[in-house]
């Protein structure tokens, strides 16, 4: 009894140091809610208004009709006609267009008689995805046209596909994104605030006075990551309600497992913290690695951006050990999808395995440490 | 005076047990490891295929679907409801529904309608499975119908002068980066984080941590100018900047044979200029900082967003105007351009004279910003 | 004599805190004016106004001639000073400090090996050229800062605590130092919160709640409080502070 009634005023000290510093304090508070407010408005990897320029030799009735087809979708923008087929080279690298379009000579005319109407598609391929995305949209918008024709002129042998977007009908990249950007947020926010806290205070010698103190030293250590807890906490349940009412993403998952899951998550991310501070002794160490050094490997295995199927296999069972990577894709379900719970388990199991791993290794560390 | 000064921050530099490794082991596993994992490239979507025809062209179908090198089958379900759980438990990400009576309605009436699905959480993945999926079955028509066309023919062939449908070619190329290898593109966007990660962070904790320490009340009650302190804090991270940037190129060319299609001067120069412009930005905020906590979050505030929301990983013409607008004042996106342009179309300094005036400006307003900011007395 | 130090009315506040309120005195040249005063008191705040580390708030302030909120920068050429907190560069090596600021303050590169070997031999700490700073005792590093603070011959050595924590053997022989130091010419400006080493200066005030309550010879002072040492003196004035200790 007498230990916890210890460990509340320890944590109720913490309290007390961290919401003096209102600055800090609205800082930690507004970075997550900002970023996430920001980015989950402008970014997508949706191919959108690609800039593309037509060589139209033909200029007839199809030609005209795929060029006002391809304008008119949200995925391409006509910016010029080009006179000749040599001046292709030069608006690419003056960095123009993403497209080039060259239709043939007679158009139409080879299109109704002979069949063998050509149209190339020239794509900036700088970024090799969104020139295959390109060449398939446009490819399809053009395939579309034709089997229209094709209709009119009742072909037989027509298979008509009905097409649903399950999830997201309305395909809105924040949905995506907005789980995505939490996961690595959060983790980066938790880990750079336990880790600078703690070494902090190695740093001014406050930790040693307290851990002169009677109370076991692992109470004090948890007793820092309480408050940073319920932070967290209150962060996620910020953003929680911005994404719903602000980004419009739907939260149609039981909202009490989604809590679950992230306290779980922070629970982690915050031992990450702790973790790294048993392993540095000036603070600039600490941000370094909890900081910069988790930045880069966040962003790219978390299968925030990159999906973790198209990474080589040794790569994705790297991947598992990014806590982030399983919070992603547990959120993305139970927020977006509305699946049961049964389909997170691994996720959960996974995280309060890493929890509890992380925690016990760096308890130990730290006590090495001390002794 | 300043000879003194920058002898100083390097020795200091060098003499930290984490700061040298960093310079070398950070890009070293950046350029060894990373390209390999950043990778949107959408292959291997898995299909899950309901038929409920059981016919020779339902199983023909089904056969192409699996041959075909986008789609990976991971399932033949018999019904809708247990497909649709394979998509929650992520197994499936597109499910197609083959009706019954596809085959019958397809000879008999002409005309077939099936059902696609896809999970477009990932509205890329989404977007393109429904293409290729489209893309497929109207190839499986043209086939059934050539294959048919001989012993029907229809009224179109009997019209004068008609010898075929009316089909249009597409022919596709991809221009720049022929094989479409996706780490051709991101090699040098790697380059860019990583830059401004070493050059963005290490000068952002410089200052502050002199004023935490107590080491900057010396030198402030000396007649050190603000221009040369800052400058002696500048120097050493260009210096750095610069390396890293040389390990990097040199370690891209040897191991992915990535050479750039410009001249190495370009390169050098744009890098030259865009490290002074993050360092600059990390002394400002270091200078405004009074603790490293705080500089810290600040820089990891603008960071993210900048990185984000410049063209690295998502395009920028994908973005509503408002952010189209606001990634023009973000100097990670010109710097980025430059890169991928100098590397993949062999763009000159000519060619790039709008992005290398844009972080000229950019260069001197942070770097006199951090002359003015920093405070000899408060 | 000639004034080296001159303030009239010099206040500072921070916000609605008052921590420097008024104060007007004088150092002469050569002269070892001790700056007493309870935690809190202005000490250091006052010193850091006069360092050109902090603006006034409102009265004015002359050090080695030039203003201190108009001319800093001039008067940071004349002074030297050593920081209550231990602020030379720990992950320097003791000759490297010393070169550092030696360059900063114009020494001639060529002259500043010699300047270096002269003044560790002075300090007694000729072995630890090549030691790190942070492996020196405290003792060794205050001598040091003392030895950086009046390597350019400054007019006017602010120092504040210099002695703070030191064993009573290096205490003797800082105070040792500072004498060798006004024997050079160099005024002297020190705060402490030893007694016994206010006796050694020439002049004394005491700062009480950011005014300064007594300003005189420490034989001046006792006589004045009819006490038997500076010790008494102290204790009957900072017995009327307000102001918490912090």
């Amino acid at each position: 009894m007498k230990t916890i009634s210890q460990f509340l005023a320890f944590v109720k000290k913490e309290f007390y140091h961290i919401f003096r510093d209102t600055r800090t304090m609205l800082i930690i508070i507004g970075i997550p809610v900002i970023q996430i407010l920001i980015i989950g408005f402008a970014i997508s990897t949706e191919v959108k208004n690609v800039k593309i320029a037509v060589y139209d030799p033909s200029n007839d009735i199809s030609t005209q009709k795929i060029i006002n087809r391809l304008s008119s979708s949200d995925h391409f923008l006509f910016v010029q006609h080009l006179k000749s087929t040599e001046e292709v080279e030069g608006v690419f690298k003056k960095g123009k267009i993403g497209m080039a379009i060259i239709f043939g000579s007679n158009f139409n005319e080879h299109l109704l008689h002979t069949g063998e109407a050509s149209v190339q598609l020239i794509a900036d391929a700088t970024d090799p995805n969104q020139g295959l995305v390109a060449t398939v949209y446009a490819s399809s918008i053009i395939a579309d046209y034709q089997q229209e024709l094709m209709q009119a002129l009742e072909i037989p042998i027509q298979i008509i596909p009905e097409i649903r977007m399950l999830y997201n009908p309305e395909m809105r990249s924040a949905y995506n994104f907005v789980p995505g950007l939490m996961g690595m947020i959060f983790m980066l926010i938790c880990a750079m605030m336990t880790s600078v806290a703690i070494v902090r205070e190695k740093e001014t010698g406050t930790m040693e006075v307290l851990l002169t103190s009677p109370v076991k030293p692992i109470y004090i250590i948890i007793s820092k990551m309480v408050p940073y807890f319920i932070i967290s906490w209150f962060i996620f349940i910020i953003i929680l309600l911005m994404s719903v009412f602000v980004l419009k993403v739907p939260v149609s998952g039981s909202l009490l497992w989604l809590n679950v899951f992230t306290l779980i998550f922070i629970v982690v991310a915050l031992s990450l913290g702790l973790f790294i501070s048993t392993m540095v002794n000036t603070q600039v160490a600490a941000i370094l690695f909890s900081g910069m050094g988790l930045i880069m490997p966040v962003m790219i295995f978390s299968g925030f951006i990159f999906p973790i199927e198209s990474m080589p296999k040794i790569l994705q069972y790297f991947s598992c050990i990014i806590p982030a990577r399983w919070f992603i894709s547990g959120a993305r379900k139970l927020m977006i999808e509305d699946v049961e719970v049964r389909y997170v388990l691994k996720e959960m199991f996974i995280l309060t395995g890493m929890a509890i791993g992380i925690l016990v290794v760096s308890l130990k560390n730290f006590k090495t440490r001390l002794e | 005076m300043l000879k003194y000064l920058i002898e100083k921050e390097f020795k200091q530099m060098l003499r930290n047990p984490f700061i040298p490794r960093l310079i070398l082991l950070f890009p070293l596993m950046v350029i060894l490891v990373f390209p390999w994992a950043a990778n949107q490239e959408i292959t291997n979507i898995n299909v899950d295929v309901v038929d409920n025809d059981h016919s020779a062209y339902s199983n023909r179908l089904t056969g192409k679907i699996a041959a075909s090198k986008y789609f990976n089958l991971v399932a033949v379900s018999s019904a809708n409801e247990e497909a649709l759980g394979n998509i929650e438990s992520e197994t499936a990400d597109v499910v197609f529904e083959i009706r019954p009576d596809f085959e019958k309605d397809l000879v008999g009436r002409g005309v077939s309608e099936v059902m696609i699905s896809v999970n477009a959480v990932n509205i890329m993945k989404g977007n393109l499975g429904s293409n290729y999926m489209t893309a497929i079955i109207r190839d499986f028509a043209d086939e059934i119908r050539n294959e048919l066309q001989i012993s029907t023919g229809t009224e179109w062939f009997r019209q004068a002068g008609n010898t075929a449908l009316p089909v249009i070619q597409v022919i596709p190329q991809g221009k720049f980066n022929t094989f479409l290898d996706y780490k051709v593109f991101m090699i040098p966007a790697l380059l860019v984080i990583l830059l401004t990660l070493i050059c963005g962070f290490l000068p952002a904790l410089n200052i502050v941590n002199e004023k935490e320490i107590g080491t900057i009340e010396q030198i402030n009650v000396t007649p050190v100018g603000k221009f040369s302190f800052i400058l002696a804090k500048l120097i050493p991270y260009w210096a750095v900047g610069l390396v890293v940037f040389t390990v990097f190129i040199s370690l891209a060319a040897l191991i992915y044979g990535l050479i750039p299609q410009g001249n190495l001067f370009t390169l050098y120069f744009s890098a030259s200029i865009y490290i002074l412009v993050v360092s600059g930005l990390g002394l400002v905020i270091s200078n405004h900082s009074s603790t490293l906590q705080q500089a810290m979050f600040v820089l990891f505030f603008f960071l993210i967003i900048l990185i984000m929301i410049s063209g690295l990983f998502t395009p920028i013409a994908s973005m509503p105007q408002w952010a189209q607008n606001f990634s023009r004042c973000n100097p990670l996106r010109y710097f980025i351009e430059i890169m991928r342009m100098v590397y993949l179309k062999g763009s000159d300094i000519a060619n790039l004279e709008a992005q290398l005036m844009t972080l000229s400006v950019f260069a001197l307003i942070l770097n006199g910003w951090a002359i003015l900011s920093y405070r000899k007395s408060s | 004599m000639s004034i080296v130090i001159e303030t009239q009315e010099l206040t500072k506040k921070f916000g609605a805190f008052t921590a420097v309120d008024h104060i007007s005195f004088s150092v002469e040249k050569g002269e070892i004016f001790g700056f007493l005063g309870a935690n809190g008191a202005g000490k250091t705040t006052a010193m850091r106004m006069l360092c050109g580390l902090s603006k006034p708030t409102s009265g004015k302030g002359f050090v080695a001639g030039y203003n201190i909120e108009k001319e800093s920068e001039m008067v940071k050429k004349n002074i030297g000073y050593m920081s209550q907190k231990f602020s030379l560069y720990e992950d320097l090596k003791v000759w490297e400090n010393i070169r550092l600021y030696a360059g900063i303050y114009g020494v001639d590169g060529k002259l500043i090996p010699r300047k270096t070997d002269e003044t560790l031999s002075k300090i007694g700490l000729s072995g630890e050229k090549n030691s790190m700073v942070k492996e020196l005792p405290l003792g060794w590093k205050q001598k040091l800062a003392f030895s950086v603070a009046i390597l350019h011959e400054p007019r006017i050595v602010f120092l504040d605590e210099p002695t703070g924590g030191v064993d009573p053997i290096t205490r003797r022989q800082f105070w040792e130092m500072i004498y060798e130091a006004t024997e050079r010419g160099i005024t002297v400006f020190v705060t402490t919160h030893y007694m016994d080493e206010a006796e050694y200066c020439s002049r004394v005030s005491i700062m009480v709640d950011g005014r300064i309550d007594a300003l005189d010879t420490p034989h001046n002072l006792r006589t004045q409080f009819s006490a038997q040492n500076m010790d008494e003196v102290f204790r009957r004035l900072a017995r009327k502070a307000k102001r918490m200790d912090t």
